[in-house]
């Protein structure tokens, strides 16, 4: 008697191996080539250069800021987006998601004509406090919150709504209150989906381009992030623009290293 | 306006590259097509529209013929080209630029200046800071717009300000100079150094000041066939046409000078 074949994940059909490799083959090689390109012998001296140290400085700091702005907002915004439930929600949600698929160029442009100094809210905000946003660091900070807080959100709302409630009701039916369980249940409960929002939310604020070039102007040390030192770069010194864009890679294999938990389960 | 359009441009060129690669890889080579009338062109920045203008007439001479264009900063354009983009005619705003071009071994011929343009100070139209010379730039809360160094405008810039003796720090230093006057444009900065020929396609938007060290940075604007052209034919066409007496009239009305 045969028995029949059992149905395994190990046997996809022939056919779809080759594009899977070509696929792989796609992501992984410009990468490869990347780092074949890179002028290793002079790297150290490159990375010492002042203007990159600038711009990786600029970097750090204007992702980390934006990441900040985008967990004071953003926290909120998830809790009451899975949590509290209103007409229009839908429509929130969807608008909340928009700068996720919207060109960030086009983020930049909507940022300059409403905070631009000329504009609806920029004009406010250089008559009442003497604040002239467009061509500073609060810019770059400002275009990679915009784009960088649905990551947040969305990572954020989806841990909350599969926490489980249950411990969130227990509390409160031994008397703590909103604010106590919100502290000490449920913003525990959803750390692991915050903190992977949070990663992501910076690792996209670091690449930021479109809107930063747009809203922020380029101008080293102030405005001028990575992105835009790497395409600045590749007119001038393409080796640099090479070992830019390395330093970007570095961090992102950082940064996918330490979610590997997340993302990459090991079996 | 003519940002959008220019932006158009770029994805249909895009397209227009990507496709038939696709199509080429997909049928590993194929029989060779007929006769290609497009003249693809690589264009300064500066040069949007008196090309534009000047890529419509030279369709009109020849039915048939297609001139796509692209404009963007010289040097992102050299830097296109050194890579292999499948282009018929390069035309940029500084000899340094065709220069890079050049030794790279990707121009067919010698490159031949066709024009030469130089710096005005834009400020918004009436000058409401009464902006008289390059020195009233490097005063306090005065935000200026320069180009960036490796493009030809940024170089001249520097140039000019050295020229002068005047030390000032732009608010940004943008990649070409249709974005330096975008700025300018859009309310953002007080002044910007571009060409007198952008200044004045800006309209009554804009009011150009003149100063005396633009004469120390005045660019020359070569163009020349590529070594790769798909179509060398439109592109010797397309170059001795830019130097025909009708296309100086379209460049000299421009605000450009003769070579």
């Amino acid at each position: 008697m045969r028995t029949p074949r059992a149905v395994s994940t190990g046997r996809a059909p022939r056919g779809l191996l080759v594009p899977a490799a070509a696929g792989l083959a796609f992501l992984v090689l410009p990468l490869v080539g990347l780092v074949l390109r890179a002028p290793w012998s002079t790297l150290p001296d490159r990375l010492a250069d002042p203007a990159v140290l600038a711009a990786l400085r600029l970097s750090l700091l204007t992702a980390t800021m934006a990441t900040a702005v985008c967990l004071v907002l953003g926290v909120p915004l998830a809790y009451v987006l899975a949590r509290v439930p209103f007409p229009g929600r839908g429509v929130v949600r969807a608008l909340v998601t928009l700068p996720l698929v919207l060109p960030p160029v086009v983020g930049g442009v909507a940022l300059l004509l409403v905070l631009g100094r000329r504009r609806l809210v920029g004009s406010h905000l250089a008559s009442w406090f003497g604040v002239s946003l467009p061509f500073t660091p609060a810019a770059v900070v400002l275009a990679e919150a915009f784009v960088a807080m649905p990551f947040l959100v969305i990572a954020v709302e989806g841990a909350l709504r599969g926490a489980d409630r249950r411990y969130e009701d227990a509390a409160a039916t031994l008397g703590a209150g909103r604010w106590t369980t919100l502290r000490r249940v449920t913003l525990p409960l959803v750390a692991p989906g915050l903190a992977a929002g949070a990663v992501l939310c910076w690792a996209r604020a670091l690449g930021e381009f479109g809107a930063t070039i747009t809203f922020a102007g380029s101008f080293p040390g102030r405005t001028q992030t990575m992105p835009l030192a790497v395409y600045l770069a590749l007119e001038t010194d393409p080796a640099d623009a090479v070992v830019l864009s390395l330093v970007l890679l570095g961090v992102s294999v950082a940064i996918l290293a330490g979610l590997r938990e997340r993302w990459l389960p090991s079996r | 306006m003519t940002r959008r359009a220019v932006t158009h441009r770029r994805v249909s060129r895009a397209l227009a590259v990507a496709v038939p690669l696709l199509v080429l890889a997909a049928c590993g080579g194929g029989a060779p097509a007929a006769p290609p009338r497009t003249v693809t062109v690589l264009a300064a920045a500066s040069l949007t529209e008196v090309f534009t203008t000047l890529g419509r007439d030279f369709e009109a001479d020849r039915p048939g013929t297609t001139v796509v264009l692209s404009f963007a900063g010289s040097s992102s354009l050299a830097q296109q080209v050194n890579a292999g983009a499948p282009a018929d005619v390069f035309a940029a705003a500084s000899a340094a630029t065709m220069r890079t071009v050049a030794d790279a071994g990707n121009a067919a011929g010698e490159p031949v200046v066709f024009a030469r343009n130089q710096l005005v100070i834009a400020v918004p139209r009436g000058n409401p800071r009464g902006v008289r010379g390059l020195a009233d730039l490097a005063g306090p809360g005065v935000k200026v717009a320069l180009c960036a160094p490796p493009v030809p405008c940024g170089a001249a810039a520097r140039t000019a300000l050295a020229a002068a003796g005047v030390a000032l720090t732009p608010v940004t230093l943008e990649q070409d100079v249709k974005a330096t006057l975008a700025k300018l444009r859009l309310g953002e900065v007080d002044a910007a150094l571009v060409y007198r020929t952008d200044a004045a396609a800006a309209g009554d938007q804009v009011t150009p000041v003149e100063f005396p060290e633009s004469a120390a940075a005045v660019n020359e604007y070569p163009i020349v066939a590529l070594a790769g052209a798909p179509n060398p034919g439109g592109a010797a066409a397309f170059v001795a046409y830019v130097r025909s007496p009708a296309a100086v009239a379209v460049l000299t009305a421009a605000g450009f000078q003769p070579p």
